[in-house]
């Protein structure tokens, strides 16, 4: 499988919703259109909302991946100002 | 700006918007608001502005508040009554948001004081409930190149403009003149419903906050009226008027005027 090197990294674990995507959509905002964000999360409803919500904000979703048992790394590419 | 935790929960809804994002809840937090009037206009604009985390609202206001203020004045309370309606109001919107600065001027606007007034702030909101005030602010603020968001409630009706500086009519290309005093009835005289200045202090606190953003489209070139029994919205188109006495080619009103007394102050 490919490996993307990530820009930024960010940890929410122990968020739930909406403040997982609260805090990614404030590091997505941080950055250069074309970095990539990784997000460590374990709130399972965020890492199917999270990546819905960046595609709807314009962004592009590259990785949804379960890690472990109660972990998800999802990377977006910040695609839109 | 680096947001608290307090902060991130508080503003969360704001901040997941596209239109706004931690960028735009930003900008609200630097913003300056300056309200003339803590009635029943100014209490839910700077109500909403206070939860919305405006920076900065200024609230100026002469009057205390009575029993007769609490069927639509939201700011204020009966542990209130007796208050400068501007200590009375700060303290609820305090309460809401430690965030936001809220200044308390208990003064008459005048034509002495209005300039130096504003001159901080970022946008004006006229919730007076008189026309000679009115007429002062619009005329200040043009002079001052200060955006304006002015609204006006009697009976079941409202209405809410905004007017851009150097960028489309004025309140007096709508109107040149006030009307003379005891031609337009007052609240005091003819009433008002206690909810209608929450739906036009509302839609002007929406107004503002577009304003800071730079979002949409407001209510510039354009009257909006609200008829409450009917559930209705009107929008007017309003031209500038070229010959307006204020920002027309030749204008005639160079100085601001404080218009004879003799209105009833509500
Ligand atoms: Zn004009």
């Amino acid at each position: 499988m490919e490996q993307t090197i990530p820009d930024k990294k960010i940890n929410i674990k122990g968020l739930v919703c909406p403040y997982t995507f609260v805090k990614a959509k404030l590091a997505i905002e941080s950055m250069e259109v074309g970095q990539i964000l990784e997000i460590l999360l374990d709130y399972e409803e965020a890492s199917r909302s999270i990546p819905k919500s960046m595609e709807d904000h314009g962004q592009k979703v590259l990785k949804v991946e379960k890690v472990s048992d109660t972990d998800w790394v999802l990377q977006i590419r910040k695609d839109k100002d | 700006m680096d947001f608290t935790d307090d902060q991130l929960m508080r503003y969360s809804r704001h901040i997941i918007l596209p239109e706004v994002g931690g960028k735009g809840q930003a900008k609200i937090a630097k913003a300056k608001v300056f309200i003339i009037g803590a009635g029943g206009l100014g209490c839910p604009v700077g109500y909403y502005l206070t939860a919305a985390g405006v920076g900065t609202i200024a609230l100026i206001d002469n009057d205390t508040v009575e029993m007769s203020n609490l069927q639509r004045q939201i700011a204020h309370s009966v542990q209130t009554i007796g208050m400068p309606k501007v200590e009375s109001a700060k303290k609820t919107f305090e309460a809401l948001n430690p965030d936001v600065n809220v200044v308390a001027i208990q003064k008459r606007i005048s034509k002495d004081n209005i300039i130096d007034l504003i001159r901080d702030y970022d946008i004006v909101v006229d919730g007076s409930d008189n026309f000679p005030t009115r007429y002062l602010v619009n005329d200040a603020c043009f002079m001052a190149r200060k955006p304006l968001v002015t609204g006006a409630i009697l009976r079941f009706e409202g209405q809410v403009t905004t007017i851009l500086p150097g960028d489309g009519p004025c309140y007096r290309c709508l109107f040149e003149e006030p009307p003379p005093p005891g031609l337009v009835p007052s609240c005091q005289e003819a009433g008002v419903l206690g909810v209608l200045p929450g739906v036009i202090g509302g839609l002007q606190a929406t107004e503002v906050l577009k304003l800071i953003l730079g979002k949409g489209d407001v209510l510039k070139g354009e009257l909006l009226m609200y008829n409450a029994l009917k559930t209705t919205f009107r929008k007017v188109r309003v031209p500038k008027n070229p010959s307006c006495p204020l920002c027309g080619a030749k204008p005639s009103i160079t100085e601001l005027i404080d218009y004879n007394e003799g209105y009833c102050a509500m």
